[in-house]
């Protein structure tokens, strides 16, 4: 079957959101990347679910995909906050949480 | 043991009537009437005192009846019968098996008691209605009393011990109230204070007493008698029973007797009696004649077999009860010598006079003790009484007798008059009621073995003598002096028109601060009159009356005119017959009237029983005690040491405070030892230093002593002595463990935490990306982790 | 166990009413203050009728069993149930926790302490309601955990947020203690679930089984247990956060703590700790008799060495309670009997003095004793009521505070079969010491405080803030007073309703 080149895709996929949210400063970017790692882990489920033929990865990805769209709207609700109060959306910039 | 009578020995049944059966009512009366006094006494026209009179007059009259129907029923009885009390009860609570009853035990001892309770809170009452006019707590005032009398009043007729404690208790709290009724003086409401509190010290014993009582009597009053360990009765009866553990009872009667010592200020616990006198003078004769530190001689009378067997009365040539009341007689009549204070004067002839009860009671001379109760309420109530009406009427509301006293025979003549009554009766001079009671009191305990304890209460009475002649003398004869001459002597005299509440003490209680004085707000009242005048009719006639009493009541058991005149001992005195009960028991709330049976008189081996062994069959409710036969030749002499004592206290007054005799004027500053006697008598034998100084201070002002502590602790903490042990341990122990150990343990985890945070602080940049590296780097190790274990 | 399942729906109701009120509470906008004290007003009053139903409901005649039980399945995985019931022991207590919390509230409603925020005071109240009803009902070891600790972090904000200047460090203090002792306590939980066969959390089932644990095992079991609840008492070498936390926190979070919180770790002690472990209990009943004594002599020396009234009362709590531990080791029912009564006497009588020392520091923002003076002349109402708060807390025999300590004297001199008589009875003559102390340091207290001419000190320019009781002070405080007065006469009301449950609880110790 094709099981290796989705996880293949899969595991590109994940590089790239991982990249994104370690190197880049942008808020916004760094919610996409996060929208990438999830979607590449949604990929990995419905492939194995296909190998498997059982259900039960479909389940779990379209569980993902609600919390992603949770998780986005909180997300990008913050980041609008933030940007309101500090004009910015770099995160560099954004370091009131240090200890 | 056979504990339940035969059919055939069962005698008629006792006679009972309306008032016996509901005694209980006499201190419920006074008690609702507080309530009311609280809750509306300011809304009526006489500010709540009429309410006060009344409950009074109410129960006076209850006791009265009482009293009456408890002769009937004596009477009506046969010579040997024990006349049973009227006993009824009901229950309170229960919890764990314990049965706490409350109720009433009406027998002689509390007839009398009540009844003199009753009638010298009346009295005292009505005397308050002018005494206390105008004052700016007069409703508080009387509700106090009334609470005060009718917590005596519910002690004296408890029928066990835990309603006992509670009218100890609330009367405890009244003398607080009362003492301090002028709180706005620093002195007045240390007063209160130091008598509350050492009152309760005393108090532990009274605790610890019946605590021990209920667990080492209850098994044997439920098993014999159906009664729970805390029943006055069934302790009676257990103690007589020759069953109790000799050191259990003995522990138990010390710690009753230490609780006795506090209420009835014996030696060493006597110093708050005299600063008791802060209180209004009411107050201080309502306190002093029948209630408060009557509670304490009441005690000892009350459960007499428990400190008979316990202390071993009559068994040996001393015990506890006779020493302290030997050692309070000299010691607190000695400090009677050097006082200026008229009141105080009282206050310590009031120990002294406790101290023959005591010594009576310890004697084995239950009923003189009980009938010098009964005099004594009466002769110092009128004493005290006088005092007020002086300084009401005379000497401006000031109680010194050197300053402001003098020559007052000729102006107060009724007050006089009542005075010299009581004083008689006081030294116990033929034919005034002290002399049938203290008499007695010295003849049985001579009579019983104590030959040492009767020349203590023969020197007693002779310094008794000499120190009411000396107060005699320096109040009503010689010269007028300072206030009572008619000067207005005191300087802020004028400022008492201005009704300035905080400032209305004499001018003299600046340079005597102990000093008592009666303040009042209304002094514009008196003021108009300047001259020193008699009292009012509402304070004279309860002088009156008292001292007619005083006259006149010895004759209730006039010892030296036979047995018929002995009617105190015919209707107080319990019988020491063994008794047995009859088998069926009331129910609660029922009277327990159980019939009392007697061993018919020809079976007289077991009728002396009582007291001296067990009885074999039955119980025993009173030991069996001796009576001195009176005589004449007795009486005579001690009469001859008191004119003696009251001859040479007149002349030697004479001599120092009218005439100046250079012999003896000023003895005590040119006599050294003599000098130093007098400071040593001043200072009350130093025991209120101690007590202040060391004792209280040591536990009461760790803060001031914490900082000294700090200071010389390393140097010389070790030769600290013995007193300042408390203090050490509150203050050392708060400020160490407390504060140090306990508290670091927990402040060091706290820095532990604290610091292994400090250590991961780092990793918190607050950057997201970086939070984003460490969160895959771990993952990325972890599932590099996985791999390899799987593999 | 026989449980009576009638009406089983009035405990979860009478809990958790309150958390409704707070969902309410949080809905509504910040700045309708009338509006939130209301809604706080009408939560703790229905609250306050659920409960006086649920006493209504009661059968007394069989006080002695879990009556309203309610057994639900819950946590299935660790075998804890939502099993909650109410017996003799616990009706008081849960009545009074629900009557505190509304004369609390009442007394809220005109002083909300600094910094304000009713919205979030008055919600933090109702949730420690909540969690002081649970844990008073709780039959279930998880579920008394969590409503024991449920109780904690209300009262650590209470006392964080609305405390007095030192409020961090007493707050940190109080959370760090009781979580120490709760980690302890959880532990000890653990090793009964596990050692009486890892079947269920349930109490009535742990009581039949506990006993067969050998006693070396019970008595560390028990150690834990010990600890948990000491520190809760608190018992005397771990009360020290109790000072701090009295003097630090509000009005109302003293009155809470002292009235109720101090209660959870003695209820412990007499629903758990006592019936599951009969055997370590006989062993450790010297020491905790002991302690309690200590305690009692200590919380007084403390007492005489303090100059501020609320930190005066503090120790006095400690105490108290040590008569109420002093009670309670003795395993008669009498004692413990005597120790229920002394924990509500104590409610009431402290939780009193908290409120009256709350309003004198209202009126002369100081609580040095050396500072105030002449509180009768300037506010004769709330000087007479200190009085008789003082009267009643030094056991004045008619009050309340005197049924609870002049019993636990009396059962230390006979305490259950198996304890040293002698041990006891020096006890008992040191708890008699104990009355003596209180009566000179309350007595001590009330005399500079009330007695004496008022001191016009520098600090507060004018006698207007100086008013005497208003009306919501006598609204709150009129329950409390009636309620000393009350239980002082007729002890029996609380003591019959005890009696039978205390007698079941304490069967291992031969009654």
């Amino acid at each position: 079957m094709f099981v290796n080149q989705f996880l293949f895709l899969a595991a590109v996929l994940f590089c790239i959101g991982v990249y994104g949210v370690i190197a880049r400063k942008n808020a916004v970017l760094m919610l996409m990347s996060i929208e990438l790692i999830l979607n590449s882990v949604n990929i990995n489920l419905l492939a194995f679910a296909m190998r498997n033929g059982s259900t039960d990865g479909h389940t779990f990805a379209l569980y993902i995909i609600a919390v992603a769209a949770a998780e986005v709207g909180v997300g990008l609700g913050l980041v609008l906050l933030v940007y309101r109060n500090k004009k910015t959306i770099s995160v560099d910039e954004l370091s009131e949480m240090r200890g | 043991m056979r504990i339940f009578a035969a059919e055939s020995e069962i005698l008629a049944p006792l006679a009972t009537g309306w008032f016996l059966e509901n005694a209980w009512l006499i201190p419920v009366v006074p008690a609702i009437a507080f309530a009311l006094i609280i809750l509306i006494g300011k809304r009526l026209p006489m500010k709540g005192s009429e309410l006060g009179v009344l409950s009074m007059a109410i129960s006076l009259v209850l006791s009265a009846g009482t009293a009456y129907q408890w002769v009937q029923r004596v009477n009506g009885a046969s010579e040997e019968q024990f006349v049973s009390p009227v006993v009824r009860s009901w229950s309170w609570w229960q919890s764990g098996g314990f049965d706490f009853g409350i109720g009433q035990h009406i027998d002689g001892l509390s007839v009398v008691v009540l009844f003199v309770v009753a009638f010298i809170s009346t009295l005292v009452q009505v005397y308050s209605l002018e005494y206390l006019r105008g004052d700016r707590r007069y409703t508080h005032f009387f509700a106090a009393l009334t609470l005060f009398s009718g917590g005596m009043l519910a002690m004296v007729l408890a029928d066990n011990m835990i309603l006992f404690l509670l009218g100890w208790e609330i009367m405890g709290l009244c003398s607080f109230m009362l003492i301090g009724h002028w709180w706005e003086e620093d002195a007045n409401s240390r007063a209160a204070l130091k008598a509350f509190f050492t009152v309760r010290t005393g108090d532990m014993g009274l605790l610890v007493g019946i605590s021990m009582l209920y667990f080492a009597a209850n098994d044997w009053t439920q098993a014999n008698l159906g009664l729970s360990g805390f029943s006055i009765r069934g302790i009676s009866a257990w103690a007589l029973s020759g069953e109790p553990n000799s050191s259990v009872i003995t522990i138990a009667a010390v710690a009753l007797f230490i609780a006795s010592i506090g209420k009835s200020g014996q030696f060493p616990l006597h110093t708050w009696l005299p600063d008791a006198m802060a209180g209004p003078t009411p107050v201080s004769s309502l306190l002093h004649s029948s209630t408060m530190v009557v509670a304490g001689v009441f005690l000892v009378a009350r459960l007499y077999p428990v400190f008979f067997v316990g202390l071993d009365i009559l068994g040996s040539g001393g015990n506890l009860i006779v020493i302290i009341g030997g050692i309070t007689i000299v010691i607190s009549a000695a400090l009677a010598f050097v006082q200026n204070d008229i009141k105080r004067v009282l206050a310590y002839s009031t120990v002294s006079q406790l101290g023959y009860m005591m010594l009576g009671l310890g004697a084995g001379a239950w009923l003189p003790a009980v009938f010098h109760i009964f005099t004594h309420a009466f002769f110092k109530a009128c004493l005290f009484l006088g005092a007020g009406s002086i300084s009401h009427s005379a000497s401006h509301h000031s109680f010194d007798m050197k300053k402001d006293m003098g020559g007052l025979r000729k102006v107060m003549p009724i007050t006089f008059a009542t005075w010299i009554v009581s004083t008689l009766a006081l030294c116990g001079v033929f034919p005034f009621s002290g002399f049938f009671s203290k008499d007695e009191i010295i003849d049985n305990v001579g009579y019983n073995g104590y030959n040492t304890f009767m020349v203590v209460g023969l020197i007693g009475a002779f310094m008794t003598a000499a120190y009411m002649t000396r107060a005699t003398y320096l109040t009503f004869f010689g010269e007028p002096r300072g206030a009572s001459a008619g000067h207005a002597a005191h300087d802020t005299h004028d400022s008492h028109q201005t009704h300035d509440s905080h400032d209305t003490h004499d001018s003299h209680s600046a340079h005597d601060p102990h000093a008592a004085h009666d303040t009042h707000d209304s002094h514009s009242a008196h003021d108009s009159h300047a001259a020193p005048h008699e009292s009012g009719l509402l304070i004279t006639v309860p002088l009156m009356i008292l001292s007619v009493l005083a006259l006149g009541s010895g004759f209730l058991n006039a010892t030296p005119f036979g047995e018929s005149w002995e009617r105190m001992k015919l209707w107080v005195e319990p019988r020491a017959s063994v008794v047995f009960e009859e088998s069926k028991s009331g129910g609660p709330g029922e009277s327990l009237n159980l019939v009392a049976g007697v061993v018919s008189a020809e079976d007289s081996h077991s009728k002396s029983v009582c007291g001296s062994a067990t009885p074999e069959e039955g119980v025993c409710y009173a030991p069996q005690l001796n009576h001195a036969p009176f005589k004449w030749s007795k009486a005579i002499m001690s009469m001859l040491i008191v004119f003696a004592g009251g001859a040479i206290s007149w002349i030697l007054s004479m001599l120092v405070f009218t005439k100046r005799d250079p012999r003896v004027a000023g003895l005590t500053s040119r006599i050294r030892l003599l000098g130093l006697g007098h400071s040593f008598l001043v200072n009350k034998y130093y025991l209120d230093h101690f007590y202040e100084k060391v004792v209280v201070r040591s536990v009461a002002y760790p803060i001031s002593r914490a900082a000294y502590w700090f200071n010389q602790n390393i140097l010389d903490g070790v030769l600290h002595g013995a007193a300042r042990v408390t203090t050490k341990l509150s203050d050392w122990v708060y400020k160490n463990v407390d504060q140090r150990v306990v508290d670091n343990t927990v402040n060091n985890s706290a820095v532990l935490t604290k610091s292994v945070g400090t250590a991961a602080q780092p990793t918190q940049s607050g950057r997201v990306s970086q939070y984003g590296a460490l969160l895959f780097s771990a993952t990325a190790i972890a599932a590099l982790v996985l791999v390899i274990v799987n593999t | 166990m026989n449980m009576l399942q009638d009406n089983n729906w009035l405990l979860s109701v009478g809990t958790f009413l309150p958390l409704v009120g707070v969902v309410v509470l949080l809905l509504m906008p910040k700045a309708q203050d009338s509006a939130i004290k209301n809604v706080a007003l009408l939560t703790s009053i229905a609250t306050l009728i659920v409960g006086v139903y649920t006493a209504f409901k009661f059968d007394y005649g069989q006080a002695e069993k879990l009556q309203f039980v309610a057994d639900v399945n819950w946590i299935s995985v660790i075998k804890s149930s939502y099993l909650i019931g109410l017996d003799g022991i616990s009706l008081p207590l849960y009545l009074l926790s629900m009557i505190i919390t509304l004369l609390v509230v009442i007394y809220s409603l005109d002083h909300v302490p600094s910094p304000g925020k009713p919205k979030s005071f008055f919600a933090l109240l109702l949730v420690l309601q909540t969690g002081m009803a649970g844990t008073f009902i709780a039959q279930d070891l998880i579920l008394f955990f969590v409503f024991f600790e449920l109780v904690l972090l209300p009262m650590f904000f209470l006392i964080g947020v609305w405390g007095g200047e030192q409020r961090q460090y007493a707050s940190i203090k109080f959370f760090l203690y009781t979580m120490f002792g709760s980690a302890l306590m959880l532990v000890a939980f653990l090793a009964l679930f596990f050692k009486t066969g890892a079947e269920s959390f349930s109490i009535p089932f742990l009581i039949e089984n506990g006993a067969g644990i050998a006693k070396t095992t019970q008595i560390w079991i028990f150690a834990g247990m010990f600890v948990g609840f000491a520190v809760k008492v608190p018992m005397f070498p771990f009360h020290t956060w109790l000072p701090d936390a009295h003097t630090q926190a509000p009005t109302q979070g003293s009155v809470i703590l002292a009235a109720i919180l101090l209660k959870l770790g003695t209820y412990g002690f007499v629903r758990i700790a006592l019936p599951t472990l009969p055997d370590a209990a006989r062993e450790w009943a010297p020491y905790i008799g002991g302690l309690a004594v200590i305690g009692i002599i200590y919380g007084a020396l403390g007492c005489l060495a303090q100059s501020d009234m609320k930190r005066l009362i503090a120790f006095s709590s400690v105490a108290h309670m040590g008569f109420v531990m002093l009670g309670i080791s003795t395993l008669t029912s009498f004692g413990v009997n005597a120790a229920m009564f002394g924990m509500v006497a104590h409610g009431l009588i402290t939780g009193m003095l908290f409120f009256i020392a709350g309003s004198v520091k209202e009126r002369y923002h100081t609580l040095e004793i050396a500072k105030l003076g002449g509180m009768l002349t300037a506010m004769p109402r709330l000087g007479w009521i200190f009085g008789f708060c003082a009267m009643a807390s030094l056991g004045l025999p008619g009050l309340a505070g005197f049924w609870g300590e002049f019993p636990a004297i009396l059962s230390a001199y006979n305490p259950a079969e198996g304890l040293n008589e002698s041990t006891f009875r020096v006890f008992m003559v040191i708890a008699a010491l104990g009355t003596v102390l209180a009566a000179a340091y309350l007595l001590w207290m009330f005399q500079r405080v009330a007695f004496g001419t008022a001191k016009t000190t520098s600090s507060h320019s004018s006698h207007d803030d100086l008013h005497d009781v208003t009306t919501h002070e006598w609204i709150a405080w009129t329950p409390l007073l009636i309620g000393i007065l009350v239980l002082g006469v007729l002890p029996n009301l609380l003591f019959s309703v005890l009696e039978p449950a205390v007698q079941i609880t304490l069967k291992a110790f031969g009654g």
